[in-house]
C-alpha cells in the first residue's frame, strides 16, 4: 500500500492535468480565437463553451489539489518556485471566466471591453501554463537554457489551444462560423506541429536524464509508436482541413479526436520522461507522499465520486450536444 | 524570517481571502432562495416568480463566476506563499479540500450549466432538479472548507510527530469543536447577506419606478428572511462567542479588549486598545457586562490578555471588527423588524424604509467581512491554534516580488468590485419583465393574480 498509494495518486493527478488541457484548452482557445469572429460569431463562439467552461476549470483544481493532498512537499516546492508564472495565470483565468458575464450584463457599451479582457485573459493563461509547464520539466532550475526553453513552450500553449478550440467549433458551430473555425484550424495546424516538435526535440537537450531515457534501447523502440501515433494524427488533421466538405458533412470531430490523442500521446511521454520523479531531480513520488492513511482516506472518496463526476459531466454534455445556437447568457 | 515578507504575505492572503468570501457568500443563501422562486413557480403556475428566478439567476451567474475565479487563486495560493502549511499539516488539511473539490465543486459546476443554459433542453422537473443540486453543492462546499477552517482553530483528532501533523481520527478531525457552530454561523450569514442583497436591490428598483409585481414579491421574500434570520444570527453569534471563550481565550481577550484577568469584568462598548500602553483610552465601560455576558455570571472571571503575553492577536483591529460585526447585526434585525412590521401593517413599504433597505443592500457583506477578521486576525500569531505559527510556514519570497503581485492583485479587486457593482445598478435600471404583468391585471401587490401565462 505504501508504495501503490502514491503511485494511484500521481495517476489520478496526471489524468485530471490531462482532462483540463483539453477541455480547458479548447475554452481558452476559443478564447484566443474571439478577437477574429465578428460580433454576432463572437456571441456564438462563447455560446458553445458556456455550459462547460466552469466545470472545465475545475480539473485543473482537482490536479492542483491532488498535488496538495498527496504531495504535499512537493506542492509547497513547485508552487513557489513557479510564483511569478502562477500569479498570471491566476490573473489570466480570472480576467477570462468573469468576462463570460460581465460581456454580456454589463452593458452594451463595455462589452467591446469585456471581449478584449476575455481575449487577453485566455491568452496570458495559455502562456502562464506553457511557461509552468517548461520550468516544470526542466526541474525548476534558473539556467538561461532553462528559462529560453520555458519561453518556447509558452509560445507553444496558446497554438496547441488554439487549434483545440478550432477543432471544438468544427463540432459546435455552423454556416459561416463554421467555415471561419476551419480556415483558423488550417492556419493554426503548421505552427502548433512545428511547436511541438521543436519541444521535442528541446527536452531531451535541457534535461540529460530525459535524454538517456528515451535515447537508449529497448527504450527508443518501445516508445516509437508515441511519435508516430503523432505523425500519423497530424498528417489526418492535414489532408481532412483540406477537405472541407468531409469536415462540414459532421466528421469535424475526428480533428478533435486527432487533438486529443496527440495530448493523450504527449501526456504519457512526459510521465515517462519524469516518472518517478515528482520534481524532477529533487523529489520522488514517494518522498513527497503524504501519509498512508491520509491516502487511504481520500481514496476512498475518489473511487466513489470519480465515477460520479464522469457519468454527470458526459450527462451534461449529451444535454448540450449538438450545435451551439441560441445559448444565451442573459 | 524576512519580517516584511510575511506581512506582505499576510496581506495578500487577506486580500485574497476577502474578495473571494463576498460571493459565496452571496451564492450559498442566493441559491436557495432560486430554488424557492422555481419551486414556488412550478406549484402555483404563478409566472410571477418565474420572473423574479429570471432576474435573479442572472445576478447570481455572475456572483458565482466571481466566487469561482477567486475560489481557484485561494487552491494555489496556500503552495506559492504558505507552503510550510502543507508540508506540515499536509496530511490533515489536503483531504478536507480534497473532498471539497470531489463532492461539491465539480457538481456545482456541471449542474450550474444545466441551470444556467438548459431550461429550454431539459423537463422543468430536472431543471428543478439542477438548482436543487447546485443549491446543495454550495453547503457541502461550505462544509468541507469549514471544518478545515474551524480545525485550524480548534484542532482535534491529530498526533504529531517530528513536527508533522498525522490524522488519529477522522470524525474528530471534521467534526472538531467549533466547526458545528462556525458552520451554522456562516451559512446563516449567507442566508442573512443573500436577503438583504435581494430586498435591497428590489428597493432601488422601485424608487428607480422600474418594479413589478415580481420585485415586491422578491423584496418581500427578502424582508421576511431578514427578519426571522437577524435575531437567530444573534443567538447563534452568542453561541459562537461561548465557543471561542472555552478553546480560543486569549481572542475573547482581545475582542473585549481585557488587559489583566479580572473578576466582575466590565463591558467597554466602544474605546481605542493601545497595546503600547496596555489600557484602553476613551472607554466607555459598563459594569459587570462582560463577566455576565461571557460567564453569565456578574462576578465570573474573565481571562485577559496579561495571560498570553507575546501570543495574542493584534488587539485594536479584533476589537473593532467585533464591534462593526455586532453593530450591523444589530441595524440589520432592526431594519429587518421595521421592514417586516411595515409591510405587514401596510402590504407596502413607504420611501423611508425603501431608502433604509437600498442603503443596507450590501451589510451583509461588511458583517461577514468584520466576523471573518475577528476569528482569522483573532487566531494570530497562530495558524493551527497553539501549534503552528503563521511565520514558520510562509515562503521566503523577496519582499518586492510578493509587494509587486499584492498591488497587481489589489488593483484587479478593486476594478472587479466596481464592475460587478456597476453592472447590478445597470441590471437593476432596466424595467422589470412583471411590469408587463402590472398593465395587465392594473395592481403592484404582492400578491398579484397566480396564472398570468
Amino acid at each position: 500500500m505504501e508504495h501503490w498509494l502514491p503511485f494511484i495518486f500521481v495517476c489520478v493527478m496526471g489524468i485530471a492535468l490531462l482532462a483540463y488541457v483539453i477541455l480547458d484548452g479548447y475554452d481558452l482557445g476559443i478564447g484566443i480565437l474571439l478577437p477574429f469572429g465578428n460580433d454576432e460569431e463572437k456571441d456564438r463562439m462563447i455560446a458553445a463553451i458556456g455550459p462547460f467552461w466552469d466545470a472545465n476549470e475545475t480539473w485543473i483544481v482537482l490536479g492542483i489539489g491532488i498535488l496538495l493532498i498527496a504531495f504535499p512537499k512537493a506542492y509547497g516546492l513547485v508552487l513557489t518556485s513557479l510564483y511569478i508564472p502562477v500569479t498570471a495565470m491566476l490573473m489570466g483565468l480570472t480576467l477570462r471566466g468573469v468576462a463570460f458575464d460581465f460581456r454580456v450584463k454589463a452593458g452594451a457599451e463595455k462589452k467591446k471591453r469585456w471581449d478584449v479582457l476575455f481575449f487577453a485573459g485566455s491568452l496570458v493563461a495559455a502562456m502562464a501554463q506553457g511557461w509552468m509547464l517548461g520550468d516544470y520539466i526542466t526541474g525548476l532550475g534558473n539556467a538561461g537554457v532553462n528559462q529560453l526553453f520555458s519561453i518556447l513552450i509558452a509560445m507553444t500553449m496558446p497554438a496547441l489551444y488554439v487549434m483545440l478550440g478550432g477543432a471544438w467549433l468544427l463540432i459546435k458551430a455552423s454556416g459561416t462560423l463554421h467555415d471561419k473555425a476551419i480556415r483558423w484550424c488550417r492556419l493554426a495546424l503548421l505552427p502548433m506541429g512545428l511547436a511541438l516538435l521543436l519541444v521535442s526535440i528541446a527536452t531531451p537537450i535541457v534535461s540529460d536524464e530525459i535524454a538517456t531515457r528515451w535515447f537508449t534501447l529497448p527504450n527508443a523502440i518501445g516508445l516509437m509508436p508515441i511519435p508516430l501515433a503523432c505523425a500519423l494524427c497530424f498528417a489526418g488533421m492535414f489532408y481532412l482541413l483540406r477537405q472541407p466538405h468531409i469536415v462540414k458533412s459532421g466528421y469535424g470531430w475526428l480533428v478533435f479526436g486527432a487533438l486529443v490523442v496527440i495530448c493523450l500521446m504527449a501526456a504519457i511521454g512526459l510521465a515517462f520522461s519524469i516518472f518517478p520523479w515528482i520534481v524532477l531531480g529533487k523529489l520522488t513520488i514517494w518522498e513527497a507522499a503524504a501519509a498512508s492513511d491520509s491516502l487511504l482516506f481520500t481514496l476512498i472518496g475518489t473511487l466513489v465520486t470519480l465515477p460520479m463526476i464522469i457519468g454527470y459531466t458526459i450527462f451534461v454534455y449529451r444535454i448540450f450536444s449538438g450545435k451551439a445556437e441560441a445559448l444565451s447568457y442573459e | 524570517m524576512d519580517h516584511e515578507a510575511l506581512l506582505l504575505s499576510r496581506l495578500q492572503f487577506a486580500a485574497n481571502i476577502s474578495f473571494h468570501i463576498l460571493f459565496p457568500t452571496i451564492t450559498v443563501g442566493l441559491s436557495w432562495i432560486l430554488l424557492f422562486f422555481r419551486t414556488r413557480f412550478t406549484l402555483t403556475g404563478d409566472q410571477t416568480w418565474e420572473y423574479a428566478y429570471q432576474f435573479w439567476v442572472k445576478i447570481f451567474a455572475l456572483t458565482f463566476a466571481l466566487g469561482v475565479v477567486s475560489g481557484i487563486t485561494m487552491s494555489f495560493q496556500f503552495g506559492t506563499n504558505w507552503p510550510g502549511f502543507m508540508e506540515r499539516a499536509g496530511n490533515i488539511a489536503g483531504p478536507l479540500l480534497g473532498y471539497e473539490v470531489l463532492t461539491a465543486f465539480f457538481m456545482e459546476a456541471s449542474f450550474l450549466g444545466v441551470m444556467l443554459f438548459g431550461k429550454d433542453r431539459v423537463s422543468n422537473g430536472l431543471h428543478l432538479f439542477a438548482c436543487a443540486v447546485v443549491a446543495v453543492g454550495t453547503c457541502f462546499s461550505a462544509f468541507w472548507i469549514l471544518s478545515l477552517n474551524s480545525w485550524m482553530h480548534t484542532p482535534a483528532g491529530y498526533r504529531i510527530e517530528d513536527g508533522v501533523f498525522y490524522v488519529a481520527n477522522w470524525w474528530d478531525v471534521i467534526f472538531n469543536p467549533s466547526f458545528p457552530v462556525r458552520f451554522v454561523h456562516m451559512i446563516n450569514a449567507s442566508l442573512l447577506t443573500a436577503a438583504f442583497l435581494i430586498a435591497g436591490i428590489s428597493a432601488w428598483r422601485v424608487r428607480g419606478r422600474v418594479d413589478g409585481p415580481a420585485t415586491w414579491l422578491v423584496l418581500k421574500t427578502g424582508v421576511v428572511m431578514a427578519a426571522v434570520l437577524a435575531p437567530l444570527q444573534i443567538f447563534l453569534g452568542d453561541l459562537h462567542g461561548l465557543n471561542t471563550l472555552e478553546h480560543q481565550p486569549a481572542k475573547i481577550a482581545a475582542m473585549e479588549a481585557v488587559w489583566e484577568t479580572e473578576r466582575a469584568a466590565p463591558f467597554t462598548l466602544l474605546g481605542w486598545p493601545d497595546e503600547s500602553t496596555g489600557e484602553t483610552r476613551f472607554a466607555v465601560r459598563i459594569p459587570y457586562a462582560a463577566s455576565l455576558i461571557l460567564t453569565h455570571d456578574a462576578n465570573g472571571e474573565v481571562r485577559g490578555l496579561n495571560e498570553f503575553e507575546g501570543r495574542h492577536p493584534p488587539v485594536a483591529i479584533v476589537f473593532w471588527s467585533f464591534r462593526v460585526m455586532v453593530g450591523m447585526g444589530v441595524l440589520m434585525c432592526l431594519v429587518a423588524f421595521w421592514c417586516a412590521w411595515e409591510l405587514w401593517r401596510q402590504g407596502t413599504l413607504g420611501k423611508l424604509p425603501l431608502t433604509a433597505l437600498s442603503w443596507m443592500t450590501f451589510s451583509g457583506w461588511i458583517a461577514v467581512l468584520a466576523g471573518w477578521y475577528v476569528t482569522e486576525v483573532g487566531r494570530q500569531p497562530w495558524i493551527i491554534q497553539g501549534l503552528l505559527r503563521a511565520d514558520e510556514v510562509v515562503a521566503s519570497h523577496p519582499g518586492g516580488t510578493v509587494l509587486g503581485t499584492l498591488v497587481a492583485w489589489l488593483v484587479l479587486y478593486v476594478f472587479l468590485l466596481v464592475s460587478y457593482i456597476g453592472t447590478l445598478r445597470y441590471l437593476s435600471r432596466k424595467p422589470a419583465r412583471s411590469l408587463a404583468l402590472l398593465h395587465e391585471y392594473g395592481t403592484a401587490k404582492p400578491d398579484a393574480p397566480a396564472g398570468a401565462a
